[in-house]
């Protein structure tokens, strides 16, 4: 089998070895059309690389660590992050190299080329792929093609492509890419062309921009916009864009610069280029035989096409399943920005608002229904919010993953997740609260006499240094770590925590900032100039991410818990009935009782298994390595916010979710196991500042594992053992 | 992200773990003809290959022995013994597909009265070794078993303790 093939050698035998793009180019080519010059590293040669350097292997490895259905798309972006890693620091094989070099520099030698995925089932009528895999303009030197034909293989495996062929059922272990290397076309206008716009069958939409195409596909730039008469050719409107950049070649990649004002002032097209442009799309509708999408520009009056392929329905099928959401997995700069400023400045003040404006609310002093009213209220504001979660905090995540890929592409680490320890250098709410505990502690420690006076549950009077902390404390923070304990017991229950706290040395943070230091200094000086600010503003917004992270859940905790508040209350009034069950009771039902006495509500029934031949004892779980370090203790499994107060210094935290509000048993623990997965989720984050172990994504992990077990958690390899 | 509702109890967990662990014991026991028995005589261990059947419950694993061997020699010393089973293929892919079932317990003859049954599970499975175990030099072996490992992608290890 070819590893490299031209336009010219490609013929339908090789189709599936070429890819949807290259063959559609090598079809133009034979049909007459001007295409620029391109090679095609055929899907050979990808799967050479995977088994000669063995990658292949070590991607498998990667996915069966645990059932696919079982992986959140967190887990799915680390598995992505470090593949894309493994991609990046393997160098191709020599005699592959070799074959590639030679080949390279005999067609494309000193040319700027574009570097694009070409795999199979892409551009079909059935899915379109477009814009799920990389693409890289503006790139010159074998060396650096060599490079970048890596990081369009590595896209084949980002979490984005992973979940959309998830969606479309495609099995992702049999994917493979070949890459098309096409001279670089330095167009002076370009755009788009939609032989039939697929909103109105009848019509035809072109798009154009100055420059290249680059930005109007990623969306950055508004293009000029025409309709026409597939019938006739005429241009039935013309919808001027507010034109102000384009995006042009530069040093290694593209820029983008201010147009001129007489550009500004003109459509980049003028009528008879429209026309042009459209019967190029006819063109390539009779070569493929359906309407295309076709990707052109002119250089001078000169007009080359691109790329062409078929218009699917994608926009219609996109709405029916979670596709579109995963196209926002990938954010621009700029658009993170704004969300940044939307969710600091407008989203977290009122989200804090409205949960102070719950609190002050008497629940004991409501009647029935105005409690079941007032249940209903924190339901609904619980469920926007959650929904706020998923569309806008979530999405800021991204952030942090903006700024990692930048930092792998420029330092090439060997730790996939070094960025992080740069992010982490920085004030979250969860860290201030826990130094605040840090130093009562730090109180009772140095001061016999109060710890004794505090074992015995004796106060200290109210203008003692301790009670004044505590007040001030609890002021600020006891609505957020409130558990059913914590209000009932008003201080007690921080108090015994405190006690625990200051019966062992005061944990420490992991105090870096001089490695730190040097770790930014060192990313910094792989750019110059411009770039360079722009990395120091990266880094920002990677910071403000990594922060907003876990504040965002201790806010959106504060909601949770006044939501709780009211369920509790509604509970206990209806247990006070005696004629209902409470347990388990959704809080739709726990409304419908409050306000009809005779209302019967529906609950969950368990059902029994079968009889079983042999009890299940996990000995080594597999999740993934989320904080280094191997740690042997006793475990403390947390499945109610009450077990928060019963740890013990030196214990392993165990539990489902690990969220901000229970982070505050952190400095007292040895290390961390938690069933949800994800380098970014708030264990892993929390574990990483306090340097402890920490295994995240094993399934089951509470219901596994048993408060007392002896557990070994290995944070290098993402394994945890229980000793018998 | 925080979640009210925690995932299903403990109990319940626990019990569909058992029926999954169960199903792919009896899959994996089903796809393959051979195991790996381990035995042992004055502290030196010995492997080799026997062919084996499972009983319906899983408790016990069946399999013949000619009476001349080192590893019924070795059983009639120590009745102490491990078995391993399991699908490799001798790919790269077995890293994290292949799965392997290791069983411990204790060796003894089938005796008499239940010798029929057994001998009808052992061949069902084993058709072509009629003659073999037919032959009076051949003995054939239960192991009770106490404990299966199995383990699963690379280094997922759960074992199952016979109640």
């Amino acid at each position: 089998m070819e590893l490299v093939l031209t336009l010219e050698q490609i013929d339908s035998d090789n189709r599936e070895n070429v890819g949807g793009k290259s063959f559609a180019l090598a079809t133009m080519v034979k049909n007459g059309m001007k295409v620029p010059e391109a090679l095609c590293l055929t899907v050979e040669a990808y799967h050479r690389y995977l088994e000669t350097t063995g990658l292949g292997a070590r991607i498998l490895m990667e996915f069966n660590r645990k059932d696919f259905a079982e992986v959140r798309w967190e887990e799915i972006w680390d598995a992505a992050l470090r593949i894309r890693n493994l991609f990046t620091n393997t160098p191709m094989p020599s005699d592959l190299r070799t074959s590639l070099q030679s080949v390279l520099e005999s067609k494309l030698s000193g040319e700027s080329v574009v570097v694009r995925s070409s795999a199979p089932g892409e551009d079909s009528l059935h899915a379109s792929f477009a814009g799920l895999h990389e693409s890289y303009v503006n790139v010159q030197g074998v060396d650096a093609i060599l490079e970048h034909i890596r990081l369009v293989w590595a896209s084949l495996w980002s979490d984005r492509a992973l979940l959309y062929r998830q969606e479309l059922g495609l099995d992702v272990e049999k994917s493979s890419m070949a890459v098309v290397v096409q001279r670089l076309i330095s167009g002076d206008r370009s755009g788009v062309a939609f032989g039939k716009n697929p909103n109105a069958p009848h019509q035809a939409v072109i798009e154009s921009v100055y420059g290249l195409n680059q930005g109007l596909v990623d969306g950055s730039i508004e293009p000029d916009r025409w309709l026409l008469d597939r019938q006739s050719g005429k241009i039935i409107s013309h919808f001027p864009a507010d034109r102000v950049k384009e995006v042009v070649a530069g040093p290694n990649s593209t820029r983008v610069q201010t147009l001129s004002a007489a550009q500004q002032a003109h459509p980049p097209l003028s009528e008879d280029e429209v026309s042009r442009v459209f019967r190029l799309a006819l063109q390539a509708e009779e070569v493929f035989g359906s309407p295309q999408d076709v990707e052109w520009t002119f250089v001078g009056d000169d007009l080359y096409v691109l790329q062409s392929r078929p218009i699917t329905s994608v926009r219609a099928e996109q709405e029916q399943d979670s596709r579109a959401w995963y196209f926002t997995l990938r954010r621009s700069f700029e658009n993170l920005r704004r969300l940044r400023s939307r969710v600091e400045d407008e989203l977290i003040p009122e989200m804090e608002m409205e949960a102070k404006a719950f609190a002050q609310r008497d629940l004991s002093t409501l009647a029935d229904s105005d409690l079941a009213r007032e249940l209903a209220s924190r339901q609904q504001a619980h469920d926007r919010w959650k929904d706020i979660y998923w569309s806008e905090f979530i999405p800021l995540a991204h952030g942090i993953r903006l700024f990692g890929q930048v930092y792998n592409d420029a330092v090439r680490p060997s730790d996939p997740y070094e960025f992080m320890d740069l992010l982490g250098a920085t004030e979250m709410v969860s860290l201030e609260r826990n130094r605040r505990l840090e130093n009562m502690a730090a109180m009772i420690r140095g001061d016999a006499n109060l710890s004794h006076r505090l074992r015995n549950l004796h106060y200290p009077e109210p203008d003692h240094p301790f009670s004044v902390a505590l007040e001030d404390f609890i002021d600020k923070f006891g609505d957020l770590s409130c558990s059913e304990e914590l209000c009932t017991q008003g201080g007690d229950a921080i108090v015994r925590l405190l006690l625990e706290m200051a019966s062992r040395p005061a944990a420490e943070e992991r105090f870096r900032s001089g490695d730190i230091e040097a770790l930014v200094e060192n990313f910094f000086s792989r750019f110059e100039g411009e770039k360079r600010k722009d990395m120091e503003e990266l880094l920002d917004l990677g910071r403000a991410s990594y922060r907003l992270r876990d504040d965002d859940n201790i806010y959106f905790g504060m909601i949770q818990n006044q939501l709780r508040l009211a369920l509790e209350e509604s509970k206990a009034r209806l247990a006070h009935r005696g004629n209902v069950q409470v347990d388990g009771l959704d809080p739709m039902e726990v409304i419908n009782a409050l306000n009809d006495l005779d209302y019967v509500p529906k609950r969950v029934t368990v059902t029994q298994a079968d009889e079983i031949n042999f009890e299940v004892r996990p000995r080594q779980l597999v999740g993934q390595p989320a904080s280094p370090g191997v740690v042997r203790a006793s475990a403390r499994v947390i499945d109610s916010p009450s077990n928060l107060f019963e740890f013990k210094a030196g214990e392993i935290l165990v539990c489902d979710a690990v969220d901000p509000n229970m982070t505050f048993v952190v400095p007292l623990a040895a290390g961390i196991v938690e069933r949800r997965g994800g380098m970014l989720i708030h264990g892993a984050i929390i574990a990483r500042e306090y340097g402890l172990p920490c295994v995240t994504g094993v399934p089951n992990a509470a219901s596994l594992i048993h408060t007392g077990d002896e557990l070994t958690v290995d944070g290098y390899l993402g394994i945890v053992v229980k000793h018998s | 992200m925080a979640e009210i509702n925690g995932s299903g109890s403990r109990r319940e967990t626990l019990l569909s773990e058992e029926a999954e662990l169960e199903d792919l014991i009896r899959e994996l026991f089903e796809s393959q003809k051979l195991a790996v028995l381990g035995t042992q005589n004055q502290g030196q261990p010995y492997a080799n290959l026997v062919a084996f059947a499972p009983s319906d419950d899983l408790k016990s694993l069946y399999f013949v022995t000619a009476r001349a061997t080192r590893k019924y020699a070795n059983i009639e010393a120590d009745a102490r013994v491990t078995v391993l089973i399991d699908n490799r293929s001798n790919q790269d892919s077995d890293f994290s597909q292949a799965a392997a079932v290791t069983a411990t317990g204790t060796a003894q003859e089938v005796v008499n009265s239940e010798r029929d049954a057994v001998l009808s599970i052992y061949l069902a499975k084993h058709p072509m070794l009629k003659d073999f175990v037919q032959s009076p030099s051949c003995a054939l072996l239960q192991i009770e078993v106490e404990t299966y490992y199995l383990v699963r992608r690379f280094q997922n290890v759960m074992e199952l303790h016979v109640k």
